[in-house]
């Protein structure tokens, strides 16, 4: 009995415990359940995005540069085809292995071997490796052969930037290279878009334009397993080409710019002077952009930087140079602006035996002989120095500078475009006091009268200038890339709606000489009278016998141009040497003047505005005046075809 | 002086077969079915070695369940002792003679069969206390001779089998050992003070364990220690449950099982790629199929008029809770990783034997339910 009693008492216990454990199970399941609950239905989306983390791997492919084109449509710079070998790191096996056989296909030196080693450590592994970005045909055709043997070598064809016109406009458009760190963090959209093998701006549009000409990268997206082996593509978004860059240059006139300077060292810079869109700013001596696409060679790059005339420099806008006797139009217009001079008073220019003399220094005119009796027309016709000494003298630097200010001079004309774009000097009492510490002295005006001394212009701004006049004197924005909101007949129509009964001001605005946009069209002069004076003058310096550039004219009326030469000295002229008056060749050539030229054309209902700038070529009315005629032909040549697209907006490449 | 009286009869076929839980039987098919096709799943959908050969184990295994089931529970009983020796000295031969793989012995090459002794000693643990149990007075259960004595038929095996070493089944045979133990009706007092003493000895404890099963319990506290290392299952398998959602991805597509993201997807971790695929309505179908499982195994045990067998019943089915809590929990992240495999769903002949042969004792428990086996 008693057994029996006890084996009921444990079957009771065993019955009430098991029902507890079960409370328990249950609880225990619970969690469980809410756990999973947690896992798969609240936090889902954030696992399933780990878990496309995990087996999605995207793949950048490199975005397509825009294309540059000029103002008739050629491709300035191209995107041609390249062959390349790209090595994926995830399916090699044996990275020595594969680099050795390559090495014997390719024959590649050890040079590039390094530099493949040196990429491979900057890389994760399942990145792509391009081992060589530029093959030639029998390289690519014998690695296709040996394509076999080689795990993980892909032969891609892809493009790469490749400028046609090579040396022809290497300082407008720039080139590229491989993008450095410094890229990197310069622009974000370098930053999104980098992928191995890049190739960014680095100098020129190239450089500035970079955000619209890059492109956008494609992706392409493939699953991978756990050790990032490719199993599938899952989609390829297409990379897209970045923006058309189209400039305003004239290829064919840009072309025979820079072949009127090769051989020397200069500039030569055409100008719309109504729209201020510029034809041709040539820079010489250049090089081949080409080059610098897949890294440019050791004995290259000492070449072109060693060079002692200076390739790398856009001399139109990043050279300085004393503007000489090409300033002379301007300080006539400031001293007629000014009243500080009678057009009509005659001034004796006696030659070197009687030079101007002031508080006991002497300061001679370029003419040995001298000019005579000289009125202010044949003073710059003829660019008598005696004559613009005395004028500035009365017209004083500070007068002269505003205008030099108001008509482009001292300033960024294409503001932030090029990085290299120098401001040049216009020089006024407080700069100096400022710049140097040292008050002004009154010699210092005169020498700045002939455009010598402390002023320091680029080749682009006298043009700019020379437009201002051409124009009528009215502000213009120089630019290189179209811009659809400016063209000729809102240009013509905003001059014609000026009020020229308002007196000028001229007083210091820092933005209206600064800023290019505001006040666009606005008049620069006080009286027409004084602008159309230095027109009729700078007419008589080409066109009428005694004119400095008067073998250079052309007397068709259809070329006919009006310009003014301008030779300026590198070195202050001694006494003896100027008793030994030696020609220009016999003077070491560092030495040698430099010429310059400034002209418009055609003289009736002038188009276009030039500059021309040769190193060191002697006087400006041999060394730079008759390529400035030859070019300006081109340029009227081509002005119909110009014209045309302006107009029907059609294109002719 | 001590004779055992066995209340016993003979039954007739149809009454054996009337007799039979036909509706366990039917869950352990579903069970086996579903996990024919996550191991199925694990090979990416190819009907080849893993699948083949757990098609192939399972068959045996459930004929071997549907024959041993018409075994008389007295059977069980009587030879208790004897199946617990076997299975300690199959163990004891493990750690000597066992076959050596990733850093442990753990099987015996018996030419058919490779077998994990310490997965068939999971059920003679539960058999051998049912019968010590089965004898016991519950006034006689507190006295300290009677607690001492489980206590030590439990820590040989658990002793031989951490030597393996195997950390999680280790833990399973001492967690049954011990809810047997309460269910026998030990005062809960015992197991308070135990509790306390373990908490007193736990720095002794967790320097006795190998830094690889340190790194496993720390990286279950943080498992972004060491992503890619020890914390890098736990990461996945979550990854994987969690992005299944609430359908799942679908059979054959949990990316991470496919694309080899998830480790031990075959053994420790079919859970994850089950959940990966079935997602949440899956797993709680999955869930539900083991709870009326182990329901049905109690219900067997309550109908049951022997001790032993109730005790069976009710041991066995808190050890498949257990194992299923302790693997889902793993996979889950909410336990440390310790090898657990998942009754049936997990690849491995080893666990499948023991689970199906602890199955044909609670059949035979339901069979032969009317069975009385004297105290004496």
């Amino acid at each position: 009995m008693q057994n029996r009693a006890s084996s009921v008492e444990k079957s009771r216990l065993i019955t009430r415990r098991v029902f507890m454990l079960a409370a328990a199970k249950l609880v225990l399941l619970g969690g469980i359940t809410s756990r999973l609950y947690s896992l798969q239905i609240s936090d889902r989306e954030k696992y399933e995005l780990l878990s496309d983390k995990n087996r999605i791997r995207e793949w950048k492919t490199p975005p397509q540069r825009g294309f540059i084109v000029d103002h008739f449509n050629n491709i300035l710079a191209d995107n041609d085809r390249v062959f390349q070998v790209h090595l994926d790191l995830d399916q090699i096996k044996n990275f020595n292995e594969v680099i050795f056989k390559l090495k014997n296909i390719l024959e590649l030196s050890n040079n590039e071997l390094k530099k493949i080693y040196r990429e491979k450590e900057r890389l994760k592994p399942w990145d792509t490796l391009v081992a060589s970005d530029n093959l030639n045909w029998t390289q690519f055709s014998k690695l296709n052969l040996y394509l076999h043997d080689l795990e993980g070598v892909k032969p891609v064809v892809s493009s790469s930037r490749f400028y046609p016109y090579k040396n022809s406009l290497v300082h407008i458009v720039g080139y590229v290279g491989a993008a450095s760190q410094k890229d990197i963090e310069r622009k974000d959209v370098i930053k999104e878009n980098l992928v191995p093998g890049l190739k960014v701006g680095k100098s020129g549009i190239e450089y500035a334009k970079e955000t619209q000409l890059i492109g956008r990268y494609g992706i392409k997206r493939y699953e991978v397993n756990s050790s990032g082996k490719r199993i599938s593509q899952i989609d390829y978004i297409k990379e897209t080409q970045g923006e058309k860059i189209k400039l305003t240059v004239d290829l064919e006139v840009q072309q025979l710019a820079q072949e009127l300077l090769k051989g020397k060292a200069g500039s030569i810079s055409a100008m719309d002077i109504y729209t201020g869109e510029i034809i041709a700013m040539a820079s010489s001596p250049t090089y081949d952009p080409n080059k610098f696409t897949h890294g440019i060679g050791h004995k290259d790059w000492g070449e072109i930087r060693d060079d002692p005339l200076k390739p790398l420099v856009n001399k139109s806008i990043a050279g300085l140079y004393s503007p000489g006797s090409t300033f002379k139009p301007l300080v006539a217009l400031a001293a007629l602006e000014f009243g500080t001079i009678d057009p009509g008073r005659p001034i004796l220019c006696k030659g070197h035996k009687h030079p101007y003399e002031l508080y006991g220094v002497k300061y001679h005119c370029w003419k040995k002989q001298g000019h005579g009796y000289m009125r202010l027309r044949n003073a710059i016709k003829q660019s008598c120095d005696i004559y613009f000494y005395e004028m500035a003298r009365l017209l004083g630097v500070d007068r002269l500078a505003i205008i030099a200010k108001r008509y482009g001079l001292g300033s960024n004309i294409l503001k932030d475009l090029y990085f290299d774009e120098k401001k040049g000097v216009v020089p006024n009492t407080l700069w100096k006091k400022n710049a140097i510490g040292k008050s002004w002295y009154l010699g210092e005006t005169v020498i700045n009268g002939i455009g010598q001394g402390y002023i320091q212009t680029t080749p682009l701004q006298l043009c700019l200038m020379t437009a201002q006049i051409a124009n009528g004197g009215y502000k213009i924005k120089p630019h290189i890339i179209q811009d659809e909101s400016i063209n000729y007949e809102n240009a013509r129509l905003k001059i014609a709606n000026q009020f020229v009964n308002e007196t000028a001001d001229f007083s210091k605005d820092e933005k209206f000489l600064i800023d290019r946009d505001y006040k666009l069209y606005e008049r620069l002069y006080r009286d027409p009278k004084n602008i159309k004076f230095i027109k009729d003058a700078m007419f008589g310096s080409t066109n009428e016998q005694y004119g400095t550039s008067y073998k250079s004219r052309y007397d068709d009326l259809k070329y006919q141009f009006a310009g003014k030469t301008g030779t300026s000295q590198v070195k202050r002229i001694t006494e003896e040497e100027r008793k030994l008056d030696l020609d220009q060749s016999q003077i070491e050539y560092k030495n040698r003047d430099h010429a310059l030229y400034i002209a418009f054309a055609p003289y009736k209902n002038p188009r276009y505005s030039i500059s021309v700038l040769v190193e060191h070529g002697g006087s400006g009315s041999s060394g730079a005046a008759p390529l400035a005629s030859k070019l300006i032909k081109k340029i009227i040549d081509r002005h119909p075809l110009r014209d045309q697209i302006e107009k029907g907006k059609t294109s002719l490449a | 002086m001590l004779t055992e009286r066995l209340n016993t009869r003979n039954y007739s076929l149809f009454e054996k077969l009337k007799s039979v839980d036909y509706f366990l039987i039917l869950i352990i098919m579903l069970i086996g079915a579903i996990s024919v096709f996550a191991i199925y799943s694990t090979e990416r959908g190819e009907f080849s070695f893993y699948t083949k050969n757990h098609l192939l184990r399972l068959l045996v295994f459930f004929a071997m369940f549907l024959v041993l089931s018409f075994v008389r529970i007295t059977f069980w009983y009587k030879n208790a002792y004897f199946f617990y020796t076997v299975c300690v000295s199959l163990l004891f031969i493990t750690l000597f003679f066992g076959l050596m793989a990733s850093g442990s012995r753990r099987w015996l090459d018996l030419y058919f069969l490779n077998l994990q002794p310490s997965e068939v000693m999971k059920i003679a643990i539960i058999v051998c206390f049912a019968r010590y149990y089965h004898r016991i007075q519950t006034a006689e259960i507190q006295n300290y001779k009677f607690i001492l004595v489980p206590l030590i038929l439990l820590l040989i095996p658990c002793y031989l089998v951490l030597q393996q070493p195997d950390l999680g089944t280790s833990i399973l045979i001492a967690g049954t050992g011990v809810i047997i133990i309460w269910l026998a009706g030990l005062n809960i007092k015992y197991f308070v003070y135990s509790t306390l003493l373990l908490i007193v000895s736990l720095p002794f404890v967790v320097s006795l364990l190998k830094p690889y099963q340190k790194s496993r319990i720390l990286t279950f506290f943080n498992p972004d220690r060491d992503p890619l290392g020890a914390g890098y299952q736990i990461i996945q398998s979550k990854i994987a449950i969690g992005s299944g959602g609430f359908f799942g991805k679908g059979f054959l597509k949990g990316t991470q099982s496919y694309l080899e993201f998830l480790p031990e997807k075959h053994t420790d971790f079919i859970f994850t790629l089950f959940s990966e695929e079935f997602g949440f309505i899956g797993s709680i179908i999955l869930l539900l199929l083991y709870i009326l499982l182990i329901y049905r195994i109690i219900s067997i045990g309550f109908y049951a008029k022997s001790f032993f067998s109730k005790l069976f019943c009710f041991g066995f089915a808190s050890a498949i809770f257990l194992y299923i809590f302790v693997n889902i929990s793993m996979v889950l992240g909410l336990l440390p990783i310790v090898g657990a495999p998942l009754p049936i769903m997990s690849y491995g002949g080893s666990s499948m034997l023991s689970i199906m042969l602890g199955l044909s004792i609670v059949m035979s428990c339901k069979i032969y339910s009317q069975d009385q086996i004297s105290n004496y």
